[in-house]
């Protein structure tokens, strides 16, 4: 067979729906996650969690451990093998790898000891009766404004922490009308539905692992450095992942044990994380506390723009929510300034977490600019456009395409928000104050070289391979369609297998960059092979394998503002007496790009509108600043909107094109949690006249609030 | 996790011996609590007594018109038998605000009622707690307790019951029964739960190695317009911050009867007799109905971040006693 792509005419997959490819095998529990792979002689290790906010483990009683029921191994920072001590990995520099390297404790929770088991509910046992003690030292979790210890460094993993340009202080003095208002946000956790979990064994001098992670090739790249193995010898796979949202990014604990133990052992050894140290194990977003000034005219137009944000780190690693840098591409004004600062605690490290920066962000200045429409008397849509800028306000690039404002005109007619009355607090339904708000939404549209390979076989069906991570967004079904795409071929004659280390380097699924920077090498590899299929090149027996790296072509994209945007609004019901909120509806509007499958695309879309209602509504890990530990470590005390909490959440798109732009997709895994928060307070603002600045609303919070 | 023996009983007498026989016994209802805090350390019992087989799973009307309910009756059952939803919805209502669907088709009246505190430093390991550890302290006092105790806490305890059933059960002076090796006894709800005082850890008056039979519901035609409005911190499956069973009786808008109990806001459901002797005889208004709530208040004392409780329970009172008022007149 000379060419593979003449069996019907080319097809159009990307554009229309698809189902999840291993929707079934979900559903049904044929697909296996991390912890689900068995294995012939496994053992299972328990992690024991410090009981102590800060301080040195003093002893540690092994020897009864030992004498357990199953028990076969205990590790610890005396008997642990050493590290790549300065371990820098793909985020960067990381010491919280370095499990086992010291005695010292730097929050609770930490792990100072891991229980290897022949099951795991032997190891659990020896586990929580192992008896250690610590010389404790005082400790201090209480993040708070003001706080003495805050810094402002040169720099975040994502940019400058502070940006400034104009005289903020001239133009505050010199506007008609002044916001300066204090948002803050609660600590919010991942706790995706499936806990991180990884299976460690050795095979004929090569460490075979499946992880739960968001991205195959680069944890095994990290493993194999922090571990010094050389990267060929270390196979990853991670085929299903149940929900990442930025915790399964980096090497956990739970994966660097799971290694220890099988290198000690010489058999395979599974760890697999409780709900509860989820919390404390694998990052987590960082309270913050923002300050935002706004200056303008009397009609509107910005003239001062300050934006600061205050969040914890640990005293392990420095991490920044860059909350400030929302405005640094949104909103322009003469005098305009973002600062990040971090404030050092003894608690566990915060990360990326579903649009990191982005969504606290959003939420106080989009909530600021509510507030700036009111005292100018003007509609909250109006304002925004009457501060659309030209170029970045503080890149000075162009933008490579800004449809703001076409979604809000597209959301504003679907919601019906015109001839909205904007007086507050004048609508009533029985016990319920009924108000609308509404918000913008932005999220960078980035890429990372990655690289694919794609086969055509003699039957003329297709394999393509890449090492990205299907997290359960639907990536494979959407990398699927774009492979068929531009082999000119139906879906079904077309395999993407993933999520294996062997595959090669490959970016990983976050910053939204996933589909796009996939979809870009799995394309480029397989435009390649059906031209060379189409001049008559033979399919040899094992195959014909074009290979692909974007990482020239990522690199040399042209500098622009590159950005998805969208239009967020919300229908809520307050009922001031008991303070319970209701989210009645929600719409999002959302120019995205190209939008590969529809179905999943509105999944993500509404799944991250729904994040935005448990932001500003349910969310909250609340620390005890005696024992420095969390004191709601469930589901059940951790608290995400529940359905009955989920109105009628609507998510839709404007064309997006963009000629100048090879691929075209645009990233759609953190837009719809950005503004949704600030729609919901805006909302419950017009419903009440009360302006809640502090995040989650709680019905407490509701309750005490005085009334205008 | 420590390894556990698991028996089923054949009936009532072999639970009862099965406890008898084995300390460190744990009867086992739907086990949706239960299991949760073996899980997490808190119970670590040696011997699980599985009382599915029991023949305590029916609803039957009592010689005087009221309902004895078993001790097995499933959540979700109780929720929807026709008698209950007739002449006692407050109490279907309540049951139904409770949990989720999967949870209330295992959950158990009697495990219902023993179920424990949900306070964050009873369920987590790190902090001292009195009903955990007798003697160690009450984290909860000056940590996280927004919806803690505002009616009959102590220093040593400040923890709420979490069980919303309990709470209309408590409005209709419901009646617990239990068998003993020694024979069969009973409790009013009333006297069910223990006061707080300096031993949390002792929460029930069941006497040892007694095993909960049924709930007796006397005759109440008041209960009949009855209501249970929960309030919480989202829409569904979360615990009660407050909550209210109510059931009125008007005539010639005067009230004839009242009952009255709140949730979430002591160790046990929290009948508020005061708030009924002030209301009985009074015109059926919003005023007579917050001095009613104000009456039963008096008594309250909130801790730093929990006194918002006491404006949403006023609220709530003047709120379901006027809806009921209105389906009264209708």
């Amino acid at each position: 067979m000379t060419t593979a792509t003449t069996g019907g005419p080319a097809t159009r997959a990307v554009g229309t729906p698809h189902v999840r490819l291993e929707g079934r095998d979900k559903v049904t529990g044929a697909a296996r996650y991390a912890a689900d792979h068995p294995a012939d002689g496994l053992a299972h290790g328990w992690i024991v969690p410090s009981t102590v906010a800060r301080g040195r483990v003093r002893s540690l009683d092994d020897a009864s451990a030992l004498k357990m029921p199953g028990v076969l191994a205990v590790l610890h920072h005396g008997n642990a093998s050493r590290l790549t001590e300065d371990f820098v990995g793909t985020f960067g520099p990381d010491a919280t790898t370095q499990v086992f390297q010291h005695d010292r404790v730097p929050y609770l929770g930490w792990p100072v000891a891991c229980v290897v088991a022949e099951t795991p509910e032997q190891a659990r046992e020896a586990a929580e009766t192992l008896a250690v003690t610590y010389a404790t030292e005082p400790h201090d979790v209480d993040f708070r404004p003001g706080h003495p210890g805050a810094y402002t460094p040169e720099e975040m993993a994502v940019g400058p922490a502070c940006t400034e340009k104009g005289d903020v202080e001239a133009e505050l003095a010199a506007s008609d009308v002044v916001v300066d208002a204090h948002y803050s946000t609660a600590e919010e956790h991942h706790s995706p539905m499936e806990p991180h979990a990884a299976m460690a064994r050795w095979d004929d001098g090569r460490l075979e692992v499946v992880d739960s992670t968001q991205g195959a090739y680069a944890t095994a790249r990290d493993l194999a450095l922090l571990f010094g193995l050389d990267p060929a010898s270390v196979h990853l796979r991670s085929e299903h992942v149940g929900g990442g949202f930025g915790c399964k990014a980096q090497v956990r604990p739970h994966l660097i044990l799971a290694v220890m133990a099988t290198t000690l052992l010489g058999r395979p050894v599974r760890v697999v994380l409780t709900r509860a140290q989820m919390f404390t194990l694998i990052g987590h977003r960082s309270p913050t506390a923002q300050r935002v000034r706004l200056g303008a005219g009397a009609d509107g137009r910005l003239r001062a723009l300050e934006h600061t944000a205050l969040s914890a780190t640990s005293t392990v690693r420095e991490f920044i929510e860059p909350s400030a840098q929302y405005g640094r591409s949104m909103y322009d004004a003469d005098g305009h300034r973002t600062v990040h600062s971090v404030v050092r605690l003894d608690v566990p490290t915060p990360t990326y977490m579903r649009a990191p920066g982005e969504a606290p962000g959003s939420f106080a200045l989009e909530c600021a600019l509510d507030e700036l429409a009111e005292r100018c008397g003007l509609d909250p849509i109006a304002l925004r456009a009457r501060n659309e800028p030209a170029v970045g306000p503080v890149s000075g690039l162009p933008f490579a395409g800004r449809r703001l404002l076409d979604c809000f005109a597209e959301g504003a007619r679907r919601f019906g928000w015109d001839g909205r009355d904007p007086r507050p607090g004048v609508r009533r339904d029985g016990r319920w104050l009924v108000g609308t708000g509404t918000a913008a939404a932005t999220f960078f549209t980035g890429a990372r070289p990655s690289t694919a390979a794609v086969t055509a076989h003699a039957d003329g069906t297709f394999t393509a391979r890449i090492a990205a991570a299907d997290i359960g967004t639907g990536a494979r079904t959407a990398l699927t369609q774009l492979a068929a795409d531009a082999l000119e071929v139906t879906p079904g004659r077309v395999r993407v297998l993933i999520a294996d280390s062997d595959f090669g380097d490959a970016w990983l699924a976050g910053g939204s960059m996933g589909t796009r920077s996939w979809g870009w090498a799995i394309t480029l590899a397989a435009r390649e092979l059906r031209e060379r299929l189409a001049l008559g090149e033979d399919i040899p027996p094992d195959g014909l394998t074009v290979r692909s790296d974007t990482e020239q072509a990522v690199n040399s994209l042209a500098a622009y503002e590159r950005h998805a945007y969208g239009a967020q609004f919300a229908e809520v019901a307050v009922d001031p007496g008991s303070g319970e909120i209701r989210v009645r509806r929600m719409l999002g509007v959302f120019a995205a790009g190209r939008i590969v499958n529809p179905l999943t695309a509105r999944s993500q879309l509404t799944g991250g509108m729904i994040w935005g209602l448990s932001m500003a509504l349910h969310e909250e890990a609340v620390r005890d600043t005696a024992t420095g530990g969390l004191v709601n470590t469930d589901l059940a005390g951790y608290h995400i909107a529940a359905h009955a909490d989920v109105p009628a959440v609507e998510a839709d798109w404007i064309d997006d094109p963009d000629p100048d732009d090879p691929v075209g997709i645009k990233g759609i895994g953190e837009i719809g949690g950005v503004g949704s928060a600030a729609a919901i307070v805006n909302a419950v603002w017009h419903a009440t006249g009360v302006r809640h600045r502090d995040l989650p609303i709680r019905p407490d919070r509701v309750v005490l609030m005085p009334r205008p | 996790m420590r390894e556990f023996r698991y028996r089923r009983a054949a009936d009532v007498a072999d639970a009862l011996a099965l406890l008898e026989a084995e300390p460190e016994a744990r009867p086992l209802g739907g086990g949706t609590n239960l299991v949760d805090l073996m899980k997490t350390g808190i119970e670590r019992p040696a011997l699980l007594v599985d009382l599915r087989d029991l023949p305590l799973d029916r609803i039957t009307p009592t010689a005087d018109g009221g309902l004895r309910v078993g001790a097995t009756v499933t959540n979700s059952d109780l929720a929807a038998h026709p008698q209950v939803r007739l002449h006692f919805p407050a109490l279907a209502q309540a049951v139904l605000a409770g949990a989720s669907g999967q949870l209330r088709n295992m959950a158990t009246v009697g495990g219902n009622l023993l179920q424990r505190t949900r306070c964050g430093y009873f369920t987590g390991a790190a902090a001292p707690c009195n009903k955990r550890l007798p003697g160690s302290g009450c984290a909860a006092l000056t940590g996280e307790h927004h919806n803690h105790a505002v009616l009959g806490a102590s220093p040593h305890c400040v923890a709420v019951h979490p069980s919303d059933m309990a709470v209309a059960l408590a409005a209709f002076d419901a009646v617990v029964t239990y068998e003993t090796p020694g024979g069969p006894g009973e409790l009013p709800l009333a006297e069910f739960y223990l006061p707080v005082g300096s031993t949390p850890q002792l929460e029930t008056a069941l006497p040892p190695g007694a095993l909960i039979t049924g709930v007796v519901l006397p005759p109440a035609p008041v209960a009949a317009v009855s209501r249970y409005r929960k309030v919480r911190e989202r829409a569904s499956y979360a615990f009660a911050i407050g909550s209210l069973a109510a059931a009125l009786d008007v005539r010639d808008g005067i009230v004839r009867e009242v009952r009255l109990a709140f949730g979430a806001v002591a160790s046990r459901p929290w009948r508020a007799r005061q708030a009924e002797r002030a209301l009985t005889g009074q015109h059926a208004d919003a005023v007579a109905f917050a001095a009613a709530a104000d009456a039963e208040l008096a008594a309250a004392r909130p801790l730093p971040h929990n006194g918002y409780k006491l404006p949403l329970l006023r609220d709530l009172v003047v709120g379901v006693l006027t809806e009921l008022a209105e389906e009264a007149a209708r």
